[in-house]
């Protein structure tokens, strides 16, 4: 089983963005892109130096980074919880899984307007946000994971004499991880998602924020810059979640060819 | 794979002759006019049956007749509707009966050693349970797999890792529902041979379930026939470990219950 990660495996994939890249900069320096369109890969590169230099660049990271994982952690955390109280009792599941069901089909980033007037523009804002786009695909996944679980494991653990706690974690959990890590790795996609909207419509520092004030300025290489380092997070966050997916899920015939 | 069965086939024929019944006098268990329905559908109906300690019991009757109910209510996964079940060591019960599944049943998630260990469950932990699991898995011939993914296994090795989880923990009553169903012809003969090889070390009172009535012969001390609810038939197989597959007195036997079954 290989631990590396899946960028490194193959360095095929990035041959491709480094071919665009190139053209883009000659297309820059030849002037068919206007540099009020498009700047130049390197013009991007320099606003990228600045700003780690007056530190302004890091501390936006770091807030937005902030952010995203403490709401992830808290819807992550609900999400996760109520999934496996669903999965587990019937009683719980008949008594919350319509509501919930009903609550998923309203897109959360619908809820902006009445999240602004509830807490203003306060990181509460951002954190129920991100909270709520990511509890639901941990929810789903997690309850999805539970029930496909093959009762027939389950009825040899009872047979087997396994009390609950013990059929919870070595036969309902483990296999229940598949689907939990699907919901985790879209659950991360909305995560960054989520916060781009939120701190472009109302923040006052972070990434998005950043990207907004470079806006109004026309700072235009500042803006791209800002777009290309929500990508690297979120594939930094992809890979992350792979990388635990490897490590946990050994067993699994699809990993075990690496 | 060939080595060890080879040892198996080895040791198999080497073991010395075993008398019927050798544990005396003890009961295993006995049923008592023990039915089961399902809503209104009553699918066994007055079950006497009454099984001393060590014997092989074989249980044949067409599908669907409740051959596998009656070994749920065996295993106390069901509880009869009518009638009673009991132990011949009465405190012990359920708790030291052993089911081995038509599918081998095991967690893909965890290696081979800790499938079997899954059989120690509330016996014994750690060292030692790793230990037994070890020593098991060489009886099946599989102590050289201990640490892979049951995923990578073959049908018939996954039974055999069955069948030491079913072994692991000395159960005074192994239930066994068409372990074999899935096998092809020669890897059944083999887990046949290792089958009846490990009930002769172990002594524990076997029930195996089958559709083969030449595995029933083969095997076992006493067959069974379940035909509508009740024991249709009830035969001893006196004849002499180890046994000559489709020797004449086999054959007598097998043609007598083909009879009942389809006459
Ligand atoms: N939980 C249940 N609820 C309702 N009916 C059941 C249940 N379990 C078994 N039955 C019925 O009981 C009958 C006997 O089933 P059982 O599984 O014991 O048959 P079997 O002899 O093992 O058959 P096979 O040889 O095909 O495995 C069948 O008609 C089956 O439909
Ligand atoms: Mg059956």
């Amino acid at each position: 089983m290989s631990l590396a990660l899946p960028v490194g495996k193959n360095g095929i994939g990035w041959l491709l963005p480094a071919l665009i890249i190139a053209g883009w900069e000659v297309a820059s320096r030849a002037g068919v892109m206007p540099a009020n369109v498009l700047p130049a890969p390197s013009a991007v590169a320099e606003a990228f130096w600045r700003l780690m230099l007056s530190g302004e660049l890091i501390r936006n990271i770091g807030v937005s980074t902030a952010r995203a994982l403490a709401g992830f952690a808290v819807g992550g955390s609900i999400g996760f919880a109520l999934g496996l109280a669903n999965g587990l009792s019937t009683l719980s599941r008949g008594l919350t899984d319509t509501t919930l069901q009903m609550i998923r089909n309203i897109p959360h980033l619908a809820l902006i307007p009445l999240v602004i007037l509830w807490f203003g523009i306060d990181e509460e804002a951002k954190l129920f946000l991100v909270a709520l786009g990511v509890f639901f695909p941990i929810y789903v996944n997690t309850l999805l994971g539970i029930q496909s679980v093959d009762p027939q494991l389950v009825e040899m653990g009872r047979v087997y004499g396994m009390d609950r706690r013990a059929l919870f974690f070595r036969v309902i959990l483990p296999g229940a991880l598949p689907a939990i890590f699907v919901g985790l790795r879209y659950a991360l996609g909305i995560m960054w998602l989520t916060l781009i909207v939120a701190e472009t419509i109302s923040a006052s520092s972070g990434l998005g924020y950043m990207a907004m004030q470079a806006r109004e300025f026309l700072l235009i290489d500042v803006v791209v810059l800002s777009i290309l380092i929500y990508a690297l997070l979120g594939k930094l966050a992809d890979s992350l979640a792979r990388l635990l997916e490897r490590l946990s899920l050994g067993w699994h015939p699809a990993f075990q060819n690496g | 794979m060939t080595a060890a069965s080879l040892t198996a086939a080895r040791s198999f024929a080497a073991t010395p002759v075993r008398p019927i019944g050798s544990v005396e006098g003890q009961r295993a268990f006995a049923f008592r006019h023990a039915g089961k329905r399902f809503g209104d559908k009553t699918v066994l109906d007055g079950i006497d049956l009454d099984v001393p300690a060590g014997q092989f019991l074989a249980v044949i009757g067409k599908s669907g007749c409740g051959k596998s109910t009656l070994l749920r209510l065996l295993a106390g996964l069901d509880r009869p509707t009518s009638g009673s079940l009991t132990f011949g060591v009465a405190e012990e019960g359920h708790s030291r009966t052993r089911f081995m599944f038509q599918e081998p049943r095991l967690l893909p998630w965890a290696s081979v050693v800790k499938n079997v260990e899954v059989g120690l469950t509330g016996i014994a932990t750690g060292s030692e349970a790793r230990h037994r699991a070890l020593d098991i898995l060489g009886e099946v011939g599989l102590a050289d797999r201990a640490d892979e993914w049951p995923s990578v296994l073959s049908g018939g090795q996954k039974q055999r890792v069955a069948l030491a989880r079913a072994l692991v923990g000395h159960p005074q009553i192994l239930a066994l529902d068409e372990p074999l169903g899935a096998l092809d012809a020669l890897t059944r003969i083999e887990m046949q041979q290792l089958l009846e090889r490990i009930w002769i070390a172990q002594k524990f009172t076997a029930v195996l379930v089958t559709h083969d009535v030449a595995e029933a012969v083969a095997l076992a001390d006493r067959v069974v026939v379940i035909s509508e609810g009740r024991i249709a038939l009830d035969l001893d197989v006196p004849v002499e470990r180890p046994r000559r597959r489709g020797s004449v007195e086999l054959a007598r036997l097998e043609g007598k219950i083909l009879d009942r079954l389809f006459g």
